[in-house]
Order: C-alpha cells, then sequence, then structure tokens
C-alpha cells in the first residue's frame, strides 16, 4: 500500500534483533490512550583516547543524563477524544524554549499538527528522583529519547486501534496531520481512536523511532507554543494565578546581605495601616500582607525595626577580593621557558530575572499546596515537607511558568519563604520579593579571580594552567545530590561538589600540552547561585584573553593562532565560520576592532566574532540613568549544538546569550560596600538595553555532524564575553583586567538601605509620550 | 474608602480603595487585570507599560485618585480592542517574529512600541534606530533585536 506505515513496513518480518531505533515502553491502563517511556538506551562509551581532561570521558551532562536514566520511563503522553495530545514535561519552562521544542518532538513521532499538542509544566514528582532538574542545559539532551518513544507507542496504538475499526491489516493505514489514512481513503481523526486505542490494563510494547531523514518538524523553525499567550498578556506567571485568599504579601528586609530582625518597634502600628492584614516576624526579616502590594510596600516601609548585621558584616568588593587572594593556590615556579600569564577579577553579579522572587503558599495544619517557578521542585517539595513536618504527600508544589530564570530558580527562596509566613499567620499568601530584595538580598554570581599562565617554546605550546579562585557558589539545589548519587561512577571522587562541577563543566578545546585547571573556594558569607553557564564565561574570558596575549608574543594573527591550535572539526568549523562571515582582520578604524573567542561545552560548540567602538564619542555618548561606554557594533555567532530541534529557538537563545556575554563584559555588576550591595534597581543594575545592543547580529547554525542534540540555553554566554573582552583589549590597546570594565565607576546614586525598598513614584502621568 | 471611576479597556470601572494606591495595583490586585506585570516599582523597568488616553504610561507611578471618570486606560488586553480586531498589528509582528521568550516583559514592550510608533506618526516621520536605541523597557532574556525588527515591521501594518 502506498499508503502503510512507513515504520511497519519497514521492520523485517519477526526480526528479533534489536534495533538501534527500538525501544521498550508502556501502554498505561487509562481511560484515553497513555502511554509511556520506559529506559533511555545508555550513551555509548565514548571512544576518545583518555587524557587529561576529563570532559572528553564525561562530562557534565552525561552525568546528569545517567542519573536521570532510572526514571525516564515514567515519562507519558496522553491522547485525548478532542484530538489533542498532551503532556505534562517535568521541568521548568523559564523562557527557553522547552515546551516548544518537546512539543515538537511529539508533532514529529506521532504526526500530529504542532498545535494539537499541548505541553504543561509537571508538578513536583518525588519519584523522578534525579529526573526534574532544569539545569546544565541538559533538557533536550536527556529527554529527546524518552519523549519520542513515549510519543511513537502512542502512534503505534493509534495505527493499531485504527486498523482494527477499519478492518485493514496494519500496513493499511497511517496517521497524517493527526487523521488516520485506511484503505480506499477511509479516514479517522485520532481523537476518535483515543478511547479505542486506551488499554485496559499496562503493559509493555515496542516501538520503533522515525529515522531522521523522515523527520518534517525537528529542525524546522517553529514559533513558540505560547508566543500567542504572552502577546496578548494572557501567559500566567506566578503572580498571575488568582488563588482564594492568597493576598499579596512582602517583607521587609535587612539592610546588609542575611541580616536579622532585633525586634520591631512598632507591628500594632503596621497592621493598623490600610488595606494591612498580618504582620509577622519571620526569619529573614517581618512580613507584611495587605490588599494590595502598594499597601505591602507602605507597610514595609513604615516597620521601624532594629536589625542584627548580617552574614558579610562590613564586608566590600576590596575585602573579598583580599580574601580571594589569599585564598589563591600558588601558579608554582616560574616556569623556565618562555610564558604569557595573566590575572583578572571578576565582580559581582546578579542573576536576577525580571519576575522577582515570588511563590504563592497555602499552608494548612494537615497540608500545603505551593506554586512558583522552580528549576529544582522536588528538592523544593522534600524541604518544604521537612520545614513543616509533613508527609511529603501532604504538599503539593506546582510549577508555574517563570518569567526568566537565569540560574535564580534553582533555588527557592521565596517558595520557603512564603510558607514559613502562611503557617505562621494561618492564611495563603502571594508572596513577592520588591525588586530591591531581588537585587540586594537575592542570589548573585560570585566574585572570583582567574589566573593563567600559558608556556610555550618556539611554536609549541607545552602547558595550560588556570587558577581559579571564587567566592563559594551555592550548588545546593540538586546538582550535589546528582554528584553524590554517581560519585563512584565520576573519575573525580575525591573532589568537592563545586569542584566536580567545575571540572565537569570546563573543557579545553586547544592542543596546549598539559593542561590543569583547578577550582579552589572561599567565603560562604553570600547568596550565591550558578548563574547562567555557571563558571564558564569569567574561565573563557580569562583563556581567551591570555591566548591573545601569546598569540601577539608568537607574532600570530589571532584566529589563525586559534584555529592552529584546535583540537577538534566542530570547534574548528564555528571558528572558521565567525572568521569568513564576519570578515575577520578586515580594516576597521582606530578606536575601534575585532576580537574572536570560542566556547564549547553542553556537547556543543561556539565561536564568537564581535567588532567594537570604543571612541570617545561613542563612550561618552549621553544616555539618562543608565551606561553607555563600548558600543558592540557587531556580533557573529556560530553554534554547533548537534542536532537542532527549533532553529528559531536556538537562535533566540544565542540572541540572549549574546546581550548577557556584552552585560559581563561590559556593563553589569553588583557593588559590595559595608555588607550590602549598592544596586537596588534596573536604574543601578546595567544588564544590557536597547542603546548597547549591537545593530548587527548574525547567529549562523552549523550543520549537524552528530546526530544527537546538545545543550544549548546557556552555551553563547561564554564566547560572547570572551570575545567582547578580546575586542575591547584590541581596540584600547590594553588587555582589561576587571570585569565588567566599568565597574571601577559607580554609574548612579545609591538607595537606601533603611526603608529597605523605594516608594513608587506619582509624577507617571508627567511622562506620558 | 474614596472611590475611584475611570474606563478600563472600553468599560467603565469604579474601585474603592486609597487614593494613593498605584494604578498597577489597582489593576493587578484589585481588578484582576495582569498583563501588567510589575519589575521595579519605581517607573524603570517599564514591564507595567500600558496606555492612558493613548499615551505610554507606568501605572506603578500613577496613584489612582490621579485618575478622572473619562481617563481611558488601556492595558495589554485592551490594545485589540483599539483596532477592533483579535490582535493589534504589532502584536501580530511579535507573533511573526516569535519575539517573546519568557513572555514576562512582552506585554510592556508591547503597549511601549505601539505609542513610540504612534508618536512618530503624529511627527510625521518613520522609526528611527535611535528611536529604537532609546527604548527603555528591559528584557532580561536579551530579545532587544527581535523586539526591534518586530517594531519595524508592526510600524508599517499599523
Amino acid at each position: 500500500m502506498a499508503n502503510g506505515d512507513d515504520r511497519a513496513a519497514q521492520r523485517p518480518p519477526g526480526s528479533q534483533a534489536f534495533d538501534r531505533r527500538r525501544f521498550l515502553g508502556f501502554v498505561l491502563a487509562a481511560p484515553t490512550l497513555v502511554t509511556a517511556a520506559e529506559l533511555v538506551p545508555a550513551e555509548q562509551a565514548r571512544a576518545d583516547v583518555p587524557s587529561a581532561d576529563i570532559t572528553e570521558l564525561v562530562d557534565l551532562n552525561d552525568v546528569m543524563t545517567l542519573a536521570a536514566l532510572p526514571t525516564s520511563g515514567l515519562i507519558t503522553v496522553q491522547v485525548h477524544t478532542d484530538g489533542t495530545v498532551s503532556f505534562a514535561l517535568p521541568r521548568a519552562e523559564v523562557g527557553q524554549g522547552i515546551t516548544t521544542s518537546t512539543a515538537m518532538l511529539i508533532a514529529e513521532e506521532m504526526d500530529v499538527p504542532l498545535a494539537k499538542v499541548r505541553v504543561t509544566l509537571a508538578d513536583a514528582r518525588p519519584e523522578l528522583v534525579f529526573n526534574q532538574l532544569t539545569g546544565g542545559s541538559n533538557t533536550t539532551i536527556a529527554t529527546y529519547t524518552p519523549v519520542r518513544v513515549a510519543a511513537a507507542i502512542a502512534r503505534g496504538r493509534l495505527l493499531e486501534a485504527a486498523a482494527t475499526a477499519f478492518g485493514a491489516a496494519l500496513t493499511e493505514v497511517t496517521i497524517r496531520a493527526g487523521v488516520v489514512i485506511g484503505p480506499a481513503g477511509r479516514t479517522i481523526g485520532i481523537g476518535a481512536l483515543a478511547e479505542k486505542a486506551a488499554a485496559v490494563r499496562t503493559q509493555q510494547v515496542a516501538a520503533e523511532l522515525k529515522p531522521a531523514e523522515q523527520f518534517t518538524v525537528i529542525g524546522t523553525p517553529q514559533r513558540r507554543i505560547d508566543a500567542l499567550d504572552a502577546v496578548t498578556g494572557r501567559k500566567k506567571f506566578a503572580m498571575d494565578l488568582t488563588i482564594p485568599d492568597a493576598f499579596p504579601t512582602m517583607v521587609c528586609r535587612p539592610p546588609t546581605i542575611n541580616g536579622k530582625v532585633g525586634s520591631v518597634a512598632n507591628v500594632d502600628e503596621v497592621r493598623a495601616m490600610p488595606g494591612v492584614t498580618d504582620v509577622v516576624v519571620i526569619k529573614s526579616g517581618v512580613a507584611v500582607r495587605a490588599r494590595t502590594f502598594g499597601q505591602c510596600i507602605d507597610g514595609v516601609r513604615a516597620l521601624k525595626v532594629s536589625w542584627v548585621p548580617g552574614s558579610a558584616k562590613g564586608k566590600s568588593d576590596e575585602s573579598v577580593l583580599r580574601e580571594l587572594k589569599a585564598a589563591e593556590i600558588t601558579m608554582g615556579l616560574p616556569p623556565l621557558t618562555p610564558s604569557v600569564e595573566g590575572r583578572f577579577t571578576f565582580h559581582f553579579r546578579s542573576n536576577s530575572a525580571l519576575e522577582p522572587n515570588c511563590a504563592i503558599a497555602d499552608v494548612r495544619s494537615d497540608r500545603a499546596e505551593i506554586w512558583s517557578s522552580l528549576k529544582a521542585p522536588i528538592v523544593a517539595k522534600e524541604a518544604i515537607a521537612a520545614k513543616l513536618g509533613l508527609p511529603l504527600s501532604a504538599v503539593t508544589v506546582h510549577v508555574t511558568e517563570g518569567g526568566g530564570s537565569f540560574g535564580r530558580k534553582l533555588f527557592f527562596d521565596a517558595a520557603l519563604e512564603a510558607v514559613e509566613i502562611s503557617e505562621r499567620i494561618g492564611k495563603p499568601v502571594k508572596l513577592m520579593w520588591h525588586r530591591a530584595d531581588d537585587s540586594r538580598q537575592g542570589r548573585t554570581h560570585p566574585m572570583a579571580t582567574s589566573r593563567v599562565r600559558i608556556s610555550y617554546v618556539g611554536d609549541t605550546v607545552l602547558s595550560y594552567k588556570q587558577r581559579h579562585t571564587s567566592v563559594a557558589t551555592d550548588l545546593s539545589h540538586g546538582f550535589g545530590e546528582i554528584f553524590t548519587a554517581l560519585a563512584a561512577k565520576l573519575p573525580v571522587a575525591d573532589l568537592g561538589f563545586s569542584e566536580t562541577f567545575f571540572q565537569l563543566s570546563q573543557s579545553m578545546p586547544y592542543n596546549f600540552g598539559v593542561n590543569s585547571r583547578l577550582l579552589n573556594e572561599t567565603d560562604k558569607s553570600f547568596n550565591t547561585g550558578s548563574m547562567r553557564n555557571v563558571y564558564s564565561p569569567d574561565v573563557t574570558c580569562a583563556r581567551e584573553l591570555v591566548i591573545d596575549q601569546l598569540a601577539a608574543k608568537m607574532g600570530k594573527d589571532p584566529y589563525r593562532f586559534r584555529r592552529d591550535f584546535l583540537r577538534d572539526h566542530r570547534s574548528l568549523a564555528v571558528l572558521e565560520k565567525v572568521a569568513e562571515a564576519g570578515r575577520w582582520g578586515r580594516p576597521m578604524p582606530e578606536g575601534t576592532a575585532q576580537g574572536i573567542a570560542l566556547h564549547s561545552e553542553y556537547h556543543s560548540a561556539s565561536a564568537v566574532l564581535v567588532e567594537i567602538d570604543c571612541r570617545p564619542e561613542t563612550v561618552n555618548r549621553p544616555i539618562r540613568d543608565g551606561v553607555a561606554g563600548p558600543r558592540v557594533t557587531r556580533i557573529v555567532l556560530a553554534v554547533d549544538a548537534g542536532l537542532t530541534i527549533n532553529p528559531r529557538g536556538l537562535e533566540a537563545q544565542m540572541m540572549g546569550c549574546a546581550m548577557d556575554g556584552i552585560a559581563l563584559a561590559l556593563t553589569s555588576s553588583l557593588h559590595l560596600r559595608d555588607g550590602y550591595f549598592l544596586e537596588a534597581s534596573w536604574d543601578n543594575y546595567f544588564y544590557t538595553r536597547q542603546w548597547n545592543t549591537p545593530p548587527e547580529l548574525d547567529i549562523i547554525i552549523m550543520p549537524d555532524t552528530t546526530g544527537k542534540p546538545g545543550g544549548a540555553g546557556e552555551l553563547g554566554v561564554a564566547a560572547t564575553m570572551a570575545a567582547v573582552a578580546c575586542a575591547y583589549g584590541r581596540a584600547t590597546g590594553t588587555m582589561p583586567t576587571t570585569f565588567p570594565v566599568n565597574h571601577g565607576t559607580l554609574s548612579f546614586e545609591p538607595k537606601p538601605t533603611v526603608p529597605p525598598v523605594p516608594q513608587s513614584p506619582t509624577d507617571g502621568r508627567d511622562h506620558a509620550y | 474608602m474614596p472611590k475611584h471611576t475611570f474606563r478600563l479597556n472600553g468599560e467603565q470601572v469604579t474601585v474603592d480603595i486609597a487614593d494613593d494606591v498605584r494604578l498597577l495595583w489597582v489593576l493587578r490586585d484589585i481588578l484582576g487585570v495582569t498583563g501588567p506585570k510589575y519589575g521595579c516599582g519605581i517607573n524603570v523597568c517599564k514591564a507595567c507599560t500600558s496606555h492612558l488616553n493613548g499615551r505610554a504610561v507606568n501605572p506603578c507611578a500613577i496613584p489612582v485618585g490621579d485618575l478622572n471618570p473619562t481617563d481611558e486606560v488601556t492595558t495589554i488586553e485592551g490594545l485589540p480592542g483599539t483596532v477592533g480586531a483579535d490582535l493589534h498589528p504589532m502584536q501580530q509582528a511579535w507573533l511573526d517574529q516569535d519575539v517573546a521568550q519568557c513572555g514576562y516583559c512582552q506585554p510592556g514592550q508591547i503597549m511601549a512600541a505601539v505609542a513610540l510608533v504612534r508618536r512618530a506618526a503624529e511627527e510625521g516621520r518613520e522609526i528611527t534606530e535611535a528611536d529604537l536605541d532609546g527604548i527603555r523597557n528591559i528584557c532580561r532574556c536579551g530579545t532587544y533585536l527581535r523586539i526591534r525588527e518586530a517594531i519595524k515591521a508592526g510600524a508599517r501594518s499599523m
């Protein structure tokens, strides 16, 4: 039959051989068709020759994928009578586009229209153990196969049900655009088959995945499935939900990081303010619940609190830098051969998303329900249950759509706090951190120094040594548990979590002889976390800047030097692509320059060519309540993320990574003084703004040479930051050593710390345009 | 409690709330209109950008007592209604360019874009790169380049 099922027809009759595209899964007992994927076949052992670089043997994503293996079978695809297909993704969507790419996988495998696939976010599911952590750019890598297996089983069941309905052979039916077509052009929609294809008892079945050459959805540019909701204001974030009696709640926070309440002079007075329903002292400050957030702000500002200094008492940028220097381990004796060295400082940076830390909590005596955007919802659920002394089954944690993350939502600070407040006052609360709270008390990318030494003789590089010293990064959100579970399988058994993460996430793409890199951490008094791309932007920036120095010493062009020393074809290909597309080496006016840099991670590779304008008339252009500085005028970014599910989504991620890289290199940092961060809002913290964006941005997606998806949500940050830094160095003739380069100039008037939040202006009508 | 009456997305509304409560909280916490987002509360991030009598304003900086019964507040929810369609051309341009990532800032971005294009039209000119550079709405996902493309496309069809 010409319209017979391609895959069924291809299967050798009676073959018992385990085809590499055949996988086992389940049909679950349910009223309509529900299928589930079982095991993901283990990644093929990597055949690279063992070397000094452990990321060639195993990297962070391998660890996370391995950790996910025993439980991946629990993800289910459901077919409904209205012809839609639904899937509850055990991951957090925070803008990275994974609901869209997951819907694409299902649409592809089932041959149903993308618009008929609904992907929601699963509640916290402790039975998934490690497999509900969104991080490490691992989502697509870990879920690519199991999602398709569940979808393929569903497709197979629908075909069987249709064949029965038509009285036809299985080879005579096929699915096109969500409709099953049988002999003589007979058709039946999958909605009409949803009950017929359902199982009365759970059974194991085999499925064969669609071969890549038959893909019609995967690899095609698709719009986000939530785009319409986003542009109409219908997309619901945690604070947009209507939960009965969950009144707005804010917390009056201390003037120093992690300060504590000593005493409160006027609780009753504030409780009597208009709209205020409750005022209660909690661990992190004084909570105010009111009819509106505006009245919470009024209450927070009216509270008279005496504070006990916090964990960073008296600390400043200068004192932390001294601590870091004291913690630095030796680089060893200077080599006898020629060498180049660099020492770099990376200041604190905020990973605040635009949606601040927030959560809704409804805690009762025997149960609790929480709504929040959480990338580690199982850990959150466990922590909440423990805090309340409730069994895990009495705690429901809903994962809401997130308004950005950048690492922030790996933690659940707001959820824990909302639970504490709701328990104390016995009412549901809708807790939101004020922006000033989010900036001053929220998680940060820790301050760090990085030292690099490269020794060489003639045209040969003998060794590369990097020593990264950082304020401790808090990885307690779940990566830790993964590493604990798998420690025995890793060649890093004696290392701590952070060093393990560091070693697993860093790669050495160059042939630089003996390669050694170490992380050393100090000072746990700050609220830190893994900001997008974690250690890589700083580590890569330091490396690429010293490589430019080495190239200059050897009398080589920065691009040609990198090309000559790169070890793998994927890195080489992205580098050559940006050099060609960006016309590397083209003549440029004085005060402007190009820079080029490379980064590989997440089984992916990226290269970035940047052009920057550092001429005084550009640097000093007037900007109201913001910073100008050098302007990146062009970015060419080439990305090889292996098999790309949605090129349009990948381009979006690379664009965002590029904006982050610009900010990290040029404008965005936190200034620490007297135990607190000076930055309290977006007019102090200078994330990339329209006036900082490159007029030209070209993103080039490389052809896939692997057949497997790599990670990409964070990939482009490191290479962009490094390329901007290299371009800045070449344009100004001085290698930048402190980041961001404008950190030494405070470009705003710090807001007061008492009261901790600024009052909203009243002159909004005067600024209408 | 004082009563405040104004027009919201084409309908007259009345709320009982103190004069100094900012319009953003009246919209979100009292009326349940959640398209305008909170990002700073001090009129710098622009996530709550909406229209007042056709001009872009930030409700986080307007006490509800400043509104008159004839004042017309338009949030992202009411934008399509201003052109009598399911979607405003700017929203369609946003879809065509697939601008949104997390989407949190996008209602404010779209409202700012519409006001910017209207102002340029009133001045009898096209949108310039300088106009686009001057947009103050923050997008922490960094969708800036697609925003610029969408505004140019949206302006052509407005």
